[in-house]
Parts: structure tokens; sequence; C-alpha cells
């Protein structure tokens, strides 16, 4: 007997009622939950980003350049898990040379190569390029000629170059917050248009990851501003940081409120499937989605914000509730991608059964190598940061440009 | 004509007619075989509930004559049987020997009425898994079956989850999806799909689904009918007579 076999024998021993023959395996395990969690991380970054530069929120400038950073170093890695997740990776392709243009999923490759080329990389571009123009000119082999590259040997530093940046910059940031909402927006419809699913099929599920991404990609600035600051000698601003957690704040009031919205709904509309989902929920998903997703990732945070916006806590305080917060909502975003994916395949579409997903320590669909999607984003970042220095002024500039 | 020209020439002339040979014989294996008119076909399948008695031969057949792997969760088709008791629960089992034995655990007494429903791909009209593909692996053929290329297929799975009846599965060995195809190798030989071949109760009629004089439409025409899920908008070809309420 194959493992493969041998496992479906054990899970099956935990089917509760009766599902399809072909449901026991969980097809889209652990790796396509990462996937929706790093391309959110991705679009909530960048539209944070997107606040300075479209918005003019001033206050936001000190993160301005690690969160495009951030969103450039998760969306490397963020296909690496579908393409792991493949039973052909070799014939991925497929999707680029001979796209079915009624699948979502085709949409992918289409999407990602907008996002990454037209947007990220060029925003990133314009914004570094007098800088790198200037920090090779005083560097040594081999960063100058990382950063002459990188400058696509440019060698216009003048004032016009300057302004011509900032408005190409500008206009990118606005194409960018669109396709922001379209890279999360789509991922989301991905799940939400499969009519066989009704756990999945709701209208609202783009908004829900979108707003969701937005809350994860804000959140992870936070953490990593507060880590990386103190690391690097800097001082927090608090401005900057009480602005971010304020956008936050709001989106996840909005988050919360799209998920109870589709909750109230479901409940309401009581559907044939809703006996099979309610046993879903206080079942299967209990701790996932009602104690992590919930509780943890949406209510504690947004009581600790209360309290900080209420009581005015001293600035010592009210980073510990920040930092708190922050890592709490990522677990609750994960959490919430991890109901959607896995929630999704436990319960059979015969709506008269719930089956298990049991996750692997070792292997390709496995724990460790979850981790590992998980960390590679940050040491791609870590690489980034040091060629790019998010934070570093170029000799010439005056302070407070940018 | 020295020698050497000669045995030049005479290579050019063997080289030339090898390849001329091997395009010939490519150009020759792509046409068809047969006489056989993929437009003049639209299959479908009418199944009576009332006749089938749970043998699973239908179920063993396809798994040997497609290659379908034994163990019992992977699927082209399969037998449920329902049990509906008198206090209104209902039990659903596969009916596969390797999972279940023949006995529900139900006193006679206590039951309600009980039946077998046998499932396979639905071969719908409006199928959601050709719709989601993302490289066109899957696609509906002129004689509306729909098959999985798996020299194509990039094993995504998508196309399983966006399967309403759970038709669909991973093949363990090609890593590709699976499903039945109305044994398409056999029906377009004139043969019939292995499953309706060994049916003991002819439970499962196959045939074309316009055609005005054939089992099939006999069949349509004797029995009020039903497909499963019609909410989904999917518009089944496989078509059952007397299918309960209960069944999904």
């Amino acid at each position: 007997m194959s493992p493969l076999t041998e496992k479906m024998f054990e899970l099956l021993k935990q089917v509760q009622g009766y599902i399809y023959p072909n449901e026991i395996e969980v097809h889209w395990s652990i790796l396509v939950v990462v996937y929706p969690y790093l391309t959110g991380l991705v679009a909530g970054a960048f539209i944070l980003a997107s606040l300075v530069k479209v918005f003019n929120v001033k206050e936001l400038q000190p993160v301005y350049r690690l969160a495009l950073l951030t969103a450039l170093a998760f969306l490397i890695i963020a296909p690496l898990p579908l393409l792991l997740h493949l039973g052909h990776p070799e014939r991925s392709y497929e999707i680029f040379l001979n796209p079915n243009f009624t699948s979502a999923m085709a949409m992918f490759g289409f999407v990602y190569a907008w996002y990454l080329m037209i947007v990220l990389l060029l925003e990133i571009w314009f914004t570094y390029r007098r800088d790198i123009i200037l920090w090779a000119a005083q560097e040594k082999f081999p960063m100058r000629f990382i950063h002459r590259v990188l400058s696509l040997f440019s060698n216009d530093t003048s004032e016009e170059g300057l302004a011509f940046d900032k408005k190409v910059v500008k206009g990118i940031t606005i194409i960018g917050i669109p396709s922001a909402f379209l890279l999360h927006g789509y991922v989301g419809f991905i799940f939400g248009s499969i009519k066989a699913n009704p756990w999945w099929s709701s209208v609202l599920m783009p908004i829900v990851f979108l707003f969701s991404a937005i809350v994860s990609g804000i959140a992870l600035v936070i953490l990593l501003y507060m880590i990386i600051t103190p690391f690097r000698g800097g001082k927090i601003e608090m401005k900057c940081l009480d602005r971010m957690a304020s956008f936050l704040f709001y989106a996840v009031i909005v988050d919360f409120s799209l998920e109870l919205l589709d909750f109230i709904h479901r409940l309401y509309e009581s559907e044939e499937s809703i006996k099979i989902l309610s046993e879903l929920v206080m079942n299967k998903l209990f701790i996932s989605l009602g104690i992590i997703q919930v509780l943890l990732g949406m209510l504690f945070p947004l009581g600790m914000m209360i309290a900080i916006k209420l009581f005015r806590l001293e600035d010592e305080l009210r980073k510990l509730f920040y930092f708190v917060s922050v890592i709490l909502i990522q677990l609750g975003i994960f959490a919430t991608r991890w109901n959607v994916v896995i929630g999704g395949q436990m319960f059979s579409k015969s709506f008269r059964g719930l089956t298990t997903f049991k996750m692997e320590i070792t292997g390709i669909e496995g724990l460790l190598m979850t981790l590992l999607l998980l960390i590679l984003p940050l040491v791609i970042l870590s690489v980034l940061i040091k060629i790019l220095p998010p934070w570093e002024k170029s000799p010439n500039i005056v302070l407070g440009e940018e | 004509m020295d020698r050497r020209k000669f045995s030049e020439k005479l290579f050019t002339l063997v080289a030339s007619l090898t390849l001329i040979g091997k395009f010939y014989n490519k150009a020759k294996a792509q046409t068809p075989a047969s006489d056989y008119d993929p437009s003049k076909h639209y299959y479908g399948m009418g199944i009576q509930i009332d006749k089938c008695i749970g043998c699973g031969r239908c179920v063993e057949a396809c798994k040997d004559e497609n290659s379908v792997p034994k163990e019992p969760f992977f699927f082209r088709t399969w037998v449920e049987r329902y049990v509906i008791k008198k206090d209104g629960d209902v039990i659903v089992q596969n009916i596969d020997p390797r999972i279940n034995d023949a006995s529900v655990g139900v006193n006679e007494k206590d039951m309600l009425r009980s039946f077998f429903v046998p499932k396979l791909c639905n071969q719908c009209d409006h199928p959601p898994c050709v719709q989601v593909c993302p490289v066109g692996a899957t696609f509906k053929t002129v004689d509306g079956v729909i098959l999985v290329d798996d020299k194509r297929c990039i094993g995504c799975r998508y196309c399983i989850q966006a399967c309403p009846y759970g038709a669909r599965y991973l093949h363990p060995e090609t890593e590709t999806a699976d499903k039945c195809t109305f044994c398409y190798h056999r029906i377009t030989k004139g043969l019939l799909p292995a499953c309706v071949e060994v049916c003991p109760t002819q439970a499962r009629i196959f045939g074309d689904v316009k055609a005005t004089a054939s089992p099939l439409s006999r069949f349509k025409r004797m029995n009020k009918l039903h497909v499963l899920k019609p909410s989904l908008n999917t518009e089944p070809k496989v078509m059952y007579s007397n299918l309960d309420g209960e069944v999904r």
C-alpha cells in the first residue's frame, strides 16, 4: 500500500457522516493557504505605500520605501507555493502560453506580471533612481557595480530628472492602487466564483479578501518597522506609528463588518448548505475561526486599539499594545486564509458529512516547507534593504526631500 | 561517376526516402482510422434508480477498463446506498466492499425506504470544470463528452474543486485530474461504456440524447426525469428516473 493510500485509510476513520468517495483527499493543502496570505501582504503593503504618494499622508513617509520593498519581497515568493503545489510544475508555463480565458486562475500570469513589472518594479526604480546614482558614485566594487546596473546606467541627477521621477511615481501609484485591488480581489474571485462550494461561493469574497489583505499588509509593515528601527539604532517615530495604526484600525473595522455581514447573510438566507456549514464551524473550525481568527485576530486587537484611542496611553505602552496587536492580527489573517481554503474542503459537497485535514511535517506540502515559504520573503527583504536602504538619505539631497 | 560520388548520392537518396517515409507515417497516423464522425453524436446516459441492485459490477468494470486505482478513494463511477429511516434520518454509504460491508446497521422495522444510486461524471452541458481549467486541459468534445488531456493538465486541481458532484480525482500515478469519459475509447468505436455493458439489470442506458428511436429516447419518453443539483445550472447529461429528493 502506498503512503498516500495508507493516509487515506487513516483519514477514512475520521470521516463524519457521508462524503463522496473522491473527497477524502483535501486537494488544496497548506501551500494554497500560504499563497493568498502572501499576496494579501503584498497588496496591503503596497496600499499603505500609496497612501503617502496619492493621498499625501506625510506622517507615513518613514515607512514608504520599506513598504514598497516589503511588497516586492513577498511578491517574488508569492507564486512559489502555487508552483510547488502543482502535480506538474514543469508544465506551469502553459498558463502563460495557452491560457484558458474563462478560467480565473489562468489570469494569474497576467495579473502577476502586470503587478510585478509595471507597478512595483517601476515604482521602486523611479523612487530610488537618483539615490542609486549618487550611492554608486561614492562606492567601491561590488556595490558600485550593483548600483550602476540597478540604475540602468542612468546618469541624470538633475532637479528636472527628479521632478520627472516624482511625477512618474505618482502616476504609477494611481495605476497601482487599482492593480493592488485587482491582485488580491482576483485571488478572492478564484474562491468566490466556485458555485459548487457554498463556503466559498460569495460575491463578498473578493472584497473580504481585499480588506483582510490591507489589514495584514499594514500590520506587517508596522511589525517590520518596529523590529528593524531599534536594530539599526533609529528611533521609532510615534507620529508615523500612530497614523499607521489608525489606518489599521479602520481597515480592521471594515474587514470585520464585511465578514460579519457575510456571516449574518448566510444565517439569514439559511440555504440548503447551512446545516453542514454550521457543523463545519462548530466542529472543525471552532478554534481556527472562533478563537484565532475572530477573538485573537480581530476582537482583541480592536479592543487594544480602542483602549489606545480612549485612554491616551503613554508612548512605551502604546508601542507594546501596537506590537502585540499586529502580531495577533498576522496570526488572525493567516487563520482567515486557513479557514477559507482548508475549511472549504472539510465538508462534503453532498452536504452530508465532514472530513479531516492532516498536515504533514516534512514533505513538499508540509509544515516545514510552509515555514520556509514564510521566512523566504523576509530573507529577500533583508537583501533588498542591504542593496536599497529604505532610510538612508543620499548625500546631496536636502532632508525632507524624497 | 566515381565510387565516392555514387555513395554520396546513394546516402542522400536513402536519407530523403527515410524522412519522406517518416512524414508519411505521421500524417497517416493523424487521420482517423475509422469513419467516426463526432458531429453526428451527442451522448448522454439514463439511470433507472429502481433497477439498480447495488451489485457494484459497474464500478469494477470501470476500474478495470480505465486503469482507475483499485483503492476505494478513486472512482470514475460509484454506487451509493440510501436508507431513509422512519424517524427521518438518512444514511448514505458508498457500497464499495473495500470500505463498507453489506449491512447498514439499521433494523428493517425502522426503515422507511431504501435504494441505490449510481453516480458518475454528469458530462454537464455547462461544465464548471471546463470553465475553470487554467490551461484548457479539460475540454468538451463535439459529441458532448468532457475529457481531460493528461499531457497538458498541470495538476492544479481547480477542476476538482469546481465539480459539484465529486466526480473528479487526482490520479496518483499521472498526477493529473481524472474522471469518467463515458469510455470514450469504446463509444467512438460503436461500443457501450464498460459500466453499461456489464450492468445485469440495464439500470444504465447509454446513447445519443438527440436520437429519436433508441433505448435512451425510450427511457426519456417513459419516465419522469431529474438531474442532480439542477439549481447550479450545470445542465447534466446524466438523467435519473425516480430520483429521490434526498439524493445530492
